[in-house]
């Protein structure tokens, strides 16, 4: 996965990990497991989170060679979501605190 | 059957007399487990009166219901942390039974729509999408059940017991791929 280009501009914001965990954003994990197909998950990323095919297809060879990838962030309520609708489409996925 | 094509919005695919009676069989096998576990709901007026429904706050002790039926965390650790075993509970208690009904639902349309002397099955998009899930249940159903592995081979040694059922895993795989290259198209 990409990395975020590093900030140039000098003003020094707080970043998430100041904050306490439980202050932090949630983070949806996506796990690999043997019986989901590549191509599987490539279309589920697309299709419940509107991602690009390459941003998906990078996502999915992360969980295929990684052994999991970040899909997904933000508030509690929305990480839920989504890891309920990975979930029904089948996929393991679990959330939990930017470490 | 040839695999799934998809002319506009329609999805078609032709399957024999035996596909068909064997995906039918394993999706029903599969949604009368879903169906079970469902039963095991906690049931209380609260519940009966705001209409809402609360599932078990403990994963299924069955390993195929497991992972069809996945914690939020992960807990596997041999000391997992208790804020975490018990934000598992609670989410599980919450969304449990919309996730039942979702995949009861697709196997019920599994059901309805693919004939049972087997012939043509013919779908809308959404109603493939529908499929797509059904048929990646059955895999992970399966799957689980025959201890599948990344790097399981086409074929097992004839005293594995596993070998003759291995046959109907590499069938539905082939399937699913075939459907979700007739449904993304280009697009995947």
């Amino acid at each position: 996965m990409s990395t975020p280009v590093e900030q140039k501009d000098s003003q020094v914001e707080p970043t998430s990990a100041d904050l306490p965990v439980e202050d932090r954003p949630w983070q949806t994990i996506v796990w690999n497991d043997p019986v989901n197909l590549m191509s599987y998950v490539t279309y589920v990323f697309q299709k419940l989170f509107g991602y690009s095919r390459d941003k998906a297809t990078q996502l999915m060879l992360d969980v295929h060679h990684k052994g999991k990838a970040i899909v997904s962030s933000g508030s509690k309520e929305k990480v839920e979501g989504d890891v309920a609708r990975l979930h029904a489409a089948g996929l393991w996925a679990t959330m939990q605190h930017e470490s | 059957m040839n695999g799934w094509r998809r002319s506009g919005a329609t999805v078609m695919a032709q399957l024999d007399r035996h596909e068909a009676a064997v995906l039918r069989g394993l999706v029903a096998q599969i949604d009368d487990m879903l169906r079970a576990r469902a039963a095991e709901a906690p049931r209380d007026e609260l519940a009966e009166l705001t209409g809402i429904r609360t599932g078990p706050a403990t994963p299924p002790d069955d390993p195929i219901l497991s992972r069809l039926l996945p914690d939020f965390h992960r807990l596997d650790d041999d000391a997992p942390d208790q804020a975490d075993v018990d934000s598992a509970a609670a989410l599980r208690s919450l969304h449990e039974p919309e996730l039942l009904d979702a995949k009861t639902g697709v196997a019920g349309l599994v059901l309805r729509t693919c004939p049972e002397n087997g012939g043509k099955v013919r779908l809308s998009l959404e109603q493939a999408e529908g499929w797509l899930s059904a048929l990646n249940d059955v895999r992970l159903a399966l799957g689980t059940a025959l201890d599948v592995t990344e790097d399981m081979p086409d074929e097992l040694p004839a005293d594995d017991p596993r070998a003759p059922h291995l046959g109907v895993y590499h069938w539905l795989t082939w399937m699913q791929e075939s459907l979700v290259q007739a449904i993304a198209g280009d697009d995947i």
